[in-house]
Parts: C-alpha cells; structure tokens; sequence
C-alpha cells in the first residue's frame, strides 16, 4: 500500500503534466481559451430556457438557475465518464513503450473534467447574479455534493477504461447509458411530474439524481445537504470507486495484449 | 554478487490480431459456438538470462525473435505470462524513442511531458532542462511544435532526455541507428560514459559490430528460444557462421 502510494506519488507530475496538455490542446487556437469553459454552458443555458419556458412550461421558480444547476453536474458526469472511457486505449502507444501506472490516464480524464467543472462554476455565479438570486452560506456545502460525484465519476471512468478495451462495444452502448440518465435526471424538468409514475421509485436509484438535488439544495433552497443524501452520496460514490478499481486492478496486466 | 535483472523461466503469449475478438457480438457467437479460443503465439519461450551489474550485455537474433518483447517484460511494459522478472535498480528505457511524445506540442513541452512519463519531478526537469536542450543542439527550434521536426532531431530529443538522469539499468533498442553519424557518435559517447559511471546496459542491434564493440556477453535468440549464452566472442561467432 505504502508503495503504491509511493508510486502514485512519484508520478504526479505525469498527472499534472497530462491535464495541462489537455487544456492547451482542447483550447489551442481558439481567441477565447479557456474562458470556453464558463460561456458554453452560459450559451447551452440560454438555448434551453428560451426553449423550455416557450414550449414547456414548467412551474420552476428561478428556472435559469435550476436548469445550469443540474446541466453543470450532468455535463461533468458525461464528459469525465466518456473521457476516461477511451483513456487508455487512445494513450495505447505510449503504454506500448513504458511502464506507467494504467490508472492515470482514467484518473487524469475526471480530474481534467472536474477543474472545467469549477470554471463552469463562474458561469452559474454570474447568473445567479443576473437573476438575483440570494446567495446562501450553504453554497460552500456544495462541493460536498461535488465532490463525492468526482469520486463516482472515477469509479465509473475506471470501470469503462478497463471494459472498452475488452468490449469496444461499451463505448457505443454509454452513449446510450448517458441518453437515458439525462432524461432519468431532473435537469430540465422538476421531480414533481415524476409523481403518480414509477420513476418515483425508479428515479432514486439513480445516483446522478442524488448528486444534483443535494447539489441544488445547497445553491438554490440555501439548506445543508442532509444525513440521508450525505449517505447516498457517498454509498454511490465508494460503491463505483471499489468496483471500478477492483476490475481496472484484475485486468491490466491484459490491457497490452488487446490495445 | 546479485544479479541486476534476473529472467527466470520466462514466457510470454500473445493473441494473434487475426483472432481478436473484442466485440460483444463476436465474443457472444463464439461463446455459444464453444469457440472461444484464442490463436496462441509464444513470443518466449522459458527464456532466463541473468545479467550483473556493470555488465553491457548484447541480444542478437533475426527480425521477431522476440528481442523488443525480452526487452519490455524487464521494462514492466509487459508481464511475463509465465515466470519471473527481478530487477535491482531504476530503468531508463530506450524502448522506442520518444513514447508519448504529442506531435501537436512544442519542443519544450514535449520534454516536460517525455520526463513526466519517465517518472521524473518538475524539479528534476527544471534542473536538468538546459543539458537536454545542450546534447541535442536544438536551442533555436524549443518552441516550434513537434510535428515540424524531422524524426532525426525527434530521436535526439528523446535521447537526450532518457539519458538525463544516471539510471541503474540501461535499455537500448536499435537506438543507435537513428540520427546522423555524428550524433550515433555522440550517443554512443553518452552510453560509454553511463557505463563507465556503474550502468548496467542491455544492447540490442543488428549491427554485430557493434555488439562486438561494446557487449561483454550476448544472448541470442531465435523464435522466442535462447540457442546461446556466453562471452560475446563467442556467440557472435556461432551466429555469423549461422547466418
Ligand atoms: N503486442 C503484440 N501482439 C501480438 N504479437 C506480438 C506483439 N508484440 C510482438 N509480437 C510478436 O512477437 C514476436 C517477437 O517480436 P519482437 O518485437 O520481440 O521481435 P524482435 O526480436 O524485437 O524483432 P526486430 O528485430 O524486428 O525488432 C513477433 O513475431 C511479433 O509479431
Ligand atoms: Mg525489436
């Protein structure tokens, strides 16, 4: 354990030096950089609420709010699981030459993932000022909800790194995962119209709905998230973390022989 | 005195590419087809080879005689199907020059990055950036991106940057035929001065001159098996009558 440890110590500067290589090539030639990262989800807000408060009409106060709230987390979620998922396969030439420890480049993907989830953060300030929304002591708590998602997305990321190198078809199949989550998801619609169907039961077995309420508790409604979503959380987040660390640890030693 | 890297019993399987199956479908219909076997291929076959330190020690065989591969298991590349593989010291892998170079980066980047994945510290880096850019003369190019290089000046990079630290082990692949004549020379200047300071090097290379210049005991290797072990006279002489 102090080896490993020892191990993962020695490499961080790989880690480090892998997400700034990410960040300069996800933003290479692009005027506005980084800064990508908070109007994004500031554009994607705004097509969504012109078109759900036209069309649909859903009875959400400060719906701008709730909406970025719930889209932040999800995006986080699609983007650092999908990302991990092709992680080593796509660093294949290089695992082909040295040794390096495989769980980097998963581990690398969320964290990247994860530092875009706090820029994007910036985007939901400003539009928590533009609508006035009351800022609450409980926003701090919100990085709990954050965090432990980060900890689910690395199980997950963990688990599809080491499954797509087997099955390529996992790759094909998460998108649809993905699909199915966000509509399971409150993100745009309020978990009101899931009463009378059996998505009141179903729902809750989604993880990603516990994230976001606890996450919305905490910016919107200004309460500390509670024992219970506490709990959940975090079972979900250990669960993902043991399975997803426990397959990627028995196969890798396989992952030369089919990447 | 202990041996630097033990090879004990080693084998290694490869699945052919032809049989590969990695698609849910295919791996579905040879499951219930009861097919599901892998086209076998031994890369090695039971090989052991002991080296001591501050032994230069040479592989010779003919193309896929599983050279590389010997080579990758004691890197830890690879884990050895069956057997063992001890080594005693830090390794700097000249496996293939410049993995995990980013084409997309500059020159200056690149050698951060290289020295990362290398396992090496910022500080590390920092200290040892000016000799990296010193033995491969290329201060005027540092901030063009890679992919404007040609592979020559790539390869100098990349040895210059696995050679930056003073490794227990040293792990040449057919390195010292990329570059120029004169940068060959300056290489093989780097290595003697490695090997002078204590570095065990492992040498693969067609060019039996050269192992006969440098090696002091040779392996050779033909289809995965050790036909021969000893001092380099030896063997070498076996394999050139042979071939
Ligand atoms: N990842 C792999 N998957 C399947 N077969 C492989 C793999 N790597 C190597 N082989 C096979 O193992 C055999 C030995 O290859 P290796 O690269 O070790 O040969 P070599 O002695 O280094 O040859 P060369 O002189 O051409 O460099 C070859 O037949 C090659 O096709
Ligand atoms: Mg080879």
């Amino acid at each position: 354990m102090k080896n490993r440890f020892a191990t993962f110590w020695r490499y961080r500067f790989l880690l480090s030096n892998l997400i700034g290589r990410d960040i300069k090539v996800k933003y290479r030639r692009s005027k506005l950089g980084i800064l990508w990262s908070v109007l994004n989800p500031l554009l994607m807000m705004l097509v969504m609420t012109a078109v759900f408060s036209k069309f649909f009409r859903f009875d959400i106060p400060n719906y701008p709010v709730y909406l970025l709230s719930g889209q932040l987390l999800f995006t986080f979620f699609n983007e650092s699981s999908t990302a991990a998922m092709g992680s080593v396969l796509f660093s294949a030439p290089l695992i082909k030459k040295v040794y390096v420890p495989k769980y980097i480049f998963p581990l690398e993907k969320s964290c990247f993932s994860f530092l875009n989830l706090f820029f994007s953060m910036i985007a939901l300030m400003f539009v928590m000022l533009i609508t006035r929304t009351s800022f609450h002591l409980s926003l701090f708590a919100g990085v709990i909800p954050m965090f432990l998602l980060f900890m689910f997305c690395t199980g997950v990321g963990l688990f599809l790194a080491a499954a797509a190198i087997f099955f390529r078809d996992v790759m094909h199949f998460w998108t649809v995962i993905v699909t199915a989550l966000s509509y399971a998801t409150p993100i745009f619609y309020p978990e009101s119209i899931w009463q009378g169907t059996f998505m009141v039961y179903l729902g809750r077995l989604n993880p990603l709905y516990w994230y976001v309420t606890s996450f919305r508790g905490c910016v919107i409604d200004g309460v500390f998230p509670s024992v219970v979503s506490i709990g959940v959380c975090t079972f979900f987040a250990v669960a993902a973390l043991v399975v997803g660390a426990s397959v990627f640890w028995k196969t890798q030693d396989n992952f030369i022989l089919y990447i | 005195m202990e041996p630097m890297v033990s090879v004990k019993n080693v084998s290694m399987r490869f699945n052919l590419a032809s049989e590969k199956v990695d698609n849910l479908k295919e791996y579905l219909i040879k499951f219930t087809k009861g097919s599901l076997k892998f086209e076998e291929f031994w890369a090695l076959k039971d090989v052991s080879i002991e080296i001591m330190p501050g032994d230069v020690y040479g592989l010779v065989g003919l193309n896929g005689s599983g050279k590389s591969t010997l080579l990758k298991t004691i890197a830890g590349v690879l884990k050895p199907t069956k057997g063992t593989v001890t080594v005693n010291g830090s390794i700097a892998p000249l496996i293939e020059l410049g993995a995990g170079f980013d084409m997309d980066l500059t020159a200056r980047e690149n050698i951060y990055l290289n020295g990362a994945v290398l396992g090496f510290s910022k500080k590390f880096m920092d200290e040892h950036f000016q000799d990296i850019v010193d033995f491969s003369e290329l201060h005027d190019f540092l901030d063009v991106p890679l992919k404007n290089y040609s592979s020559g000046m790539v390869a100098r990079i990349a040895f210059a940057i696995a050679t930056a630290t003073k490794p227990d082990i040293l792990i040449a692949d057919e390195i010292l035929s990329v570059g120029d004549y004169r940068f060959q020379e300056k290489c093989e200047n780097r290595m003697k001065e490695l090997m002078s300071g204590g570095t065990t090097v492992i040498l693969v290379s067609h060019s039996i001159e050269q192992v006969r210049r440098m090696c002091n005991k040779v392996t050779w290797l033909e289809k995965g098996n050790v036909i021969m072990t000893g001092p380099t006279e030896e063997v070498c002489r076996a394999y050139s009558t042979k071939y």
